[in-house]
């Protein structure tokens, strides 16, 4: 276990957390902030990154294949590609809308 | 200068009902169309594979009897595409049966339908392969050819706006359409007002789902859209709920890789420049979108095939070392499944063994450090061509935890818990095999309108 320091994480500072598919073949995360100061505290602090999320997933930095600031939104925005097309047999979340829990406790100093 | 408005009830129609409050407080602004998506990937590839519906049809009857009744009302034409979940032939025709038995209830006066059928056999998809058109992967999927063609049993082809803004032309004033862009639905009416391309998806794009794009969240609920040339009035009509600049533009780049760009066959709409201001205090105002053509208009094709038989069984675990040496139980279990069944590749059988209470939900994607759970449990699926052998396999699959040989078992009378000692046969496991482009030589070469005289006064005296 690591030392719990009392640094806010994503589930502080974003209100919204999700992950869902997009098409068949990825699933896309989406962290949006109401506040605009807590977005760009988590987009200047570079907390999430393309090889970040891959080390969070456990997945090989080619499968993510998407890493967008969205500024409109206030949001930070990143795809994967799936292990395999969504629905296919041995598949665990069909909407892929349950994959985002890691984000929660990334710390953002 | 030319005014389009559009009533939005819900952005999956049939999936769960829509709510009618909201629906007629937006038919009081008196809408010009009443417009919504019936379809998705999202439910998995069975229902396209199968041909099948993945929504009651009780609940896709109640969706369009809301929404016919308020369009004759209101003498303005309703859309509804990707009909059925899935937009193939089979849905189209539901629904063309589903609108002629509301209009013969309700004794609706004539009015004019149009059905756009946009299935394709994967015998036709062959003989285009063998003419030299290829058939190109999406999102990193290889090219096809005839190897996974064979594969799949049942063909879409996606379209944008043109089949639909020609049936409009034609007088339509219901259009069934099968398997269309979200967005279409609603670029089809705009781009028939002389607008651009650029305004119509992305006026479609923000509106596709209904209230999601208005917080706080809420499903079913209608939107109003008020749209003129690079100026998108997007309204909540629930009254707890409100549009906002940062719902909008959350919602632009739901469900999606590239919050930037939406892919119709004609091109597509570049949302990388596009505004969001908020104009009192239910209405966000959008604008800034460009539309690049594509020099090749390219269709979209979404196929599917069936795998094999599924079978499910549920197991639990309570003995901690059997939980602690789950994963030595599961190799033993598949070794004997092997030495009876052969190698699952050379043999065609699958199983899954999903540990919830572990990692059920996001397999090796789970970063969490490994801890004990004081109990687990054991979804078995199985997959084999046959049905009957299937049962077998999957049986054996769950019966091998409850008789697993590892060297501490203490508990010799049963290493597993069985929820009940059965086999659940599942439905058909389906892949999407096809995920690809086509180019073709005009937007709407794919698909074949015609058109249905309705007229449900003369059906119900008949």
């Amino acid at each position: 276990m690591m030392e719990r320091r009392n640094m806010p994480t994503l589930r502080d500072l974003a209100s919204t957390i999700r992950s869902k598919n997009a098409g068949v073949d990825h699933i896309t995360f989406d962290i949006i902030f109401k506040e605009r100061a807590n977005f760009e505290k988590v987009r200047d602090a570079k907390v999430l990154s393309p090889s970040i999320v891959a080390v969070l997933l456990r997945i090989p930095p080619e499968r993510v294949t998407d890493f967008v600031v969205f500024e409109p939104a206030n949001a930070i925005k990143f795809t994967i590609r799936r292990e395999r097309p969504s629905g296919s047999p041995g598949e665990r979340d069909v909407f892929g809308s349950q994959q985002y829990a890691p984000l929660f406790d990334v710390e953002v100093p | 200068m030319t005014e389009i408005t559009i009533l939005c009830p819900t952005g999956h129609l049939g999936f769960t009902p829509l709510e009618k409050d909201s629906f007629l407080a937006g038919c009081e602004l008196k809408p010009d169309f009443i417009i919504a998506d019936s379809g998705s990937c999202d439910i998995g590839p069975y229902p396209l594979g199968a041909d099948g519906q993945a929504s009651p049809s009780a609940w896709q009857r109640h969706d369009l009897e809301v929404m016919l009744l308020a369009a004759r009302r209101l003498g303005v034409p309703m859309i509804i595409g990707s009909a059925s979940d899935t937009g193939t032939d089979r849905g189209v025709a539901q629904y063309v049966a589903l609108i002629e038995e509301i209009a013969a209830e309700h004794g609706l006066a004539p009015f004019r339908m149009a059905a756009i059928e946009s299935e394709i056999t994967p015998a036709d998809l062959r003989a285009r392969l063998a003419a030299g058109t290829p058939v190109t992967g999406l999102d990193g999927r290889p090219e096809a050819d005839d190897a996974l063609l064979a594969r799949t049993d049942r063909v879409v082809a996606v379209m944008d706006a043109e089949p639909i803004a020609s049936a409009l032309k034609q007088g339509a004033d219901v259009v069934i359409a099968g398997r269309a862009s979200d967005c279409a639905l609603f670029a089809a009416p705009i781009l028939n007002a002389g607008m651009t391309p650029a305004t119509a998806y992305y006026a479609g794009k923000l509106m596709e789902c209904a209230s999601f794009c208005c917080e706080p969240f809420m499903g079913k609920e209608s939107i109003f859209g008020r749209i003129r040339e690079d100026d998108i009035r997007v309204t909540a009509m629930h009254p707890g709920q409100c549009c906002t600049p940062a719902s909008l533009a959350s919602h632009a780049m739901y469900e999606r890789r590239d919050p930037f760009r939406e892919y119709v066959v004609s091109g597509y709409v570049d949302m990388s420049e596009c505004r969001y201001e908020q104009m009192g205090e239910k209405t966000t105002r959008a604008s800034g979108a460009r539309f690049v053509p594509s020099a090749t208009p390219m269709v979209k094709l979404e196929g599917a095939g069936k795998v094999g038989e599924r079978r499910l069984a549920v197991v639990g675990m309570r003995d901690p070392y059997m939980i602690q040496n789950i994963d030595k139980a599961i190799g033993w279990a598949r070794a004997r499944l092997a030495e009876r069944f052969g190698a699952p590749e050379e043999a065609g059988w699958q199983v899954f063994y999903h540990l919830y209470g572990r990692d059920g939900v996001m397999g090796a994607m789970d970063p969490t450090a490994p801890t004990q759970p004081h109990e687990i449990g054991v979804v078995v699926e199985t997959l084999c061509q046959d049905g009957k052998r299937g049962e077998e396999i999957c049986a054996l699959a769950a019966r091998n935890l409850f008789y697993a040989r590892l060297p501490e078992v203490k508990g010799t009378a049963g290493a597993a818990a069985l929820m009940s000692d059965e086999v659940l046969i599942g439905k058909p496991g389906y892949e999407w095999t096809l995920n690809h482009v086509m180019p073709v030589k005009e937007a709407g070469e794919m698909f074949r309108t015609r058109f249905v005289a309705v007229d449900g006064a003369a059906r119900r005296a008949a």
